[in-house]
């Protein structure tokens, strides 16, 4: 028996409408977190990984199906969650620290408190000259960071991160993956990943969900056995072929 | 370096005013027009001298019109967005309303002010106000409609209220909308309060110009017309100064960083 689920969603069905049309975005998806795991859902563009993590933090209400949260009933109702849409979503009208400090300031803290607590945390970013500069004055990975900074000071055990580094070039990418699993191993909290790269989600998760092409529906359920920490020496292990194969199957089908 | 360039680039329309004036200096000179038909260049300026301080003195009267109606347009344009963002029955309700009421002439509504409220300051504003609400208003919806919904999800997880949304999200991304507005209710407003005095006034470079023109003193009409550019133009460039100074992230060049 497991302990209960840090997030668990089940038998979410959702339709997205444009106009007219119905467009049946997710048919039947099932998945949960436990406390401290890295699980990501892995699926082709259009498969409805957006909606699945939007219907996770309760913005959006599956038309069947529920979300538990720490074992509580949240369906369709704004959660305190990491969330990280896809694009960084800095408002360009704020400082990389004001950014920052939206989730403490959100939270009623002071505005001095809440400064002090991002300028202590922006070394562990690798931005600590940087708490003066507006967005547009920050390079991609700067500012993914700086997105990720200020989801980690959203007071909640759990993290919905929405391909956070799509929008990144290869090199910066993988720094990125590497920098993820530190903050992840010291941080200690729950996330559920999102993807399109099948490199990606075997590198970072405990689990990955497979889901099958517009309407969404679970495809596969995969544990990953690899040791961590991990390295990048493992992209060119057996068991890392081994698994991508196992990916590459369930995606092409 | 910056400076020199704007000046480079601003030259050709310098050169081609200076090439009318001197134009319109030798014809009128020339010609031997009567003054109170076209006066010479020379003449206005002048007449700008001669009545410098009396100028100044109805100009304020008109920018005290047009500051308190610009106030107040911004004031009801802001608040109305804001609710209509808030209650959308109210926005389906008024929004017809409100481009109907810019089919109204201002030609039209200016009699009425001054029937209902006399020849003093508040029917100056009123209508000043009444010009310029129209294109706030209709921005700043623009503004709040064009908000990302995924900024307003992401405060949502956050759980920042109502509040602090709007101050953080809505009203910051409207800006720049508000801005635009501004700009056009700041050239309307000077335009607002000198119809307003036309009409009926004891003070104001509108009434100025309309005694000049009734005593066929052309060259006071023309200072008084100068005086009005300038001030339109003062404001025009008030108004993007502000919106350099409130928005900073606005700013050019854009020397980003790479890592």
């Amino acid at each position: 028996m497991r302990l209960i689920d840090k997030l668990l969603l089940e038998g979410i069905s959702s339709t997205y409408f444009s106009g007219e049309q119905r467009l049946p975005v997710l048919d039947n998806i099932s998945l949960h977190v436990q406390a401290g795991e890295f699980v990501t859902v892995l699926g082709p563009s259009g498969s409805g990984k957006s909606t699945i993590l939007k219907t996770a933090a309760g913005l959006l209400k599956p038309d069947r199906g529920r979300v538990l949260i720490g074992g509580h009933e949240t369906t369709g109702t704004p959660q305190l969650v990491g969330y990280m849409p896809q694009q960084d979503l800095l408002f360009p009208w704020k400082t990389l620290k004001q950014n920052a400090a939206l989730p403490l300031l959100a939270a009623k803290s002071g505005t001095g408190e809440a400064y002090a607590r991002v300028e202590e945390m922006l070394p562990v970013f690798g931005l600590e000259s940087f708490a003066d500069y507006y967005p547009f004055q920050l390079s991609g990975g700067m500012r993914q960071r700086a997105a990720l900074l200020r989801t980690m000071l959203i007071e909640s055990n759990l993290m919905l991160l929405d391909e956070p580094f799509a929008s990144l070039d290869a090199l910066t990418r993988e720094n990125m993956q590497d920098w993820l699993l530190d903050i992840w191993g010291r941080f200690k909290r729950s996330v559920l990943f999102v993807t399109h790269s099948i490199d990606e989600a075997i590198y970072l998760s405990d689990r990955i969900y497979v889901i099958s092409e517009r309407p969404g529906k679970n495809a596969l359920e995969q544990d990953i056995e690899l040791p961590r920490p991990r390295t990048k020496s493992i992209l060119a292990s057996r068991n890392f072929a081994t698994y991508k194969q196992v990916f590459i199957n369930a995606l092409a089908s | 370096m910056k400076k020199w360039a704007s000046i480079k680039s601003n030259l050709p329309s310098a050169l081609l005013i200076a090439g009318v004036l001197l134009l319109w200096e030798l014809v009128t000179g020339a010609a031997d027009l009567p003054e109170f038909i076209l006066p010479a260049p020379s003449t206005i300026a002048l007449s700008l001298a001669a009545n410098f301080y009396l100028l100044i003195g109805h100009a304020g009267v008109t920018l005290t019109a047009v500051l308190g109606g610009l106030a107040l347009a911004i004031l009801v344009a802001m608040l109305l967005a804001i609710a209509m963002d808030r209650w959308k029955p109210l926005k389906q309700a008024l929004y017809p309303l409100l481009v109907i009421s810019q089919a109204i002439p201002i030609f039209a509504l200016a009699p009425l002010m001054l029937i209902w409220f006399g020849v003093g300051l508040l029917p100056k504003v009123l209508i000043v106000a009444l010009v310029c609400f129209f294109p706030l208003a209709v921005n700043l919806i623009e503004g709040f409609n064009q908000v990302d919904p995924e900024a307003i999800n992401l405060m949502q997880t956050m759980q920042a209220d109502r509040w602090m949304i709007m101050r953080s999200v809505q009203l910051p991304s409207a800006l720049p909308y508000f801005f635009s507005g501004l700009k056009i209710a700041a050239t309307y407003s000077v335009l607002g309060a000198i119809i307003g005095e036309w009409l009926g006034a004891r003070a104001g470079l509108g009434i100025y110009m309309l005694r000049a023109m009734n005593s066929f003193r052309t060259s006071d009409v023309f200072a008084s017309i100068i005086v009005v550019i300038i001030l339109s133009l003062a404001f025009f460039k008030l108004v993007e100064l502000s919106a350099w100074l409130v928005m900073p992230w606005k700013r050019k060049p854009k020397n980003s960083t790479e890592d």
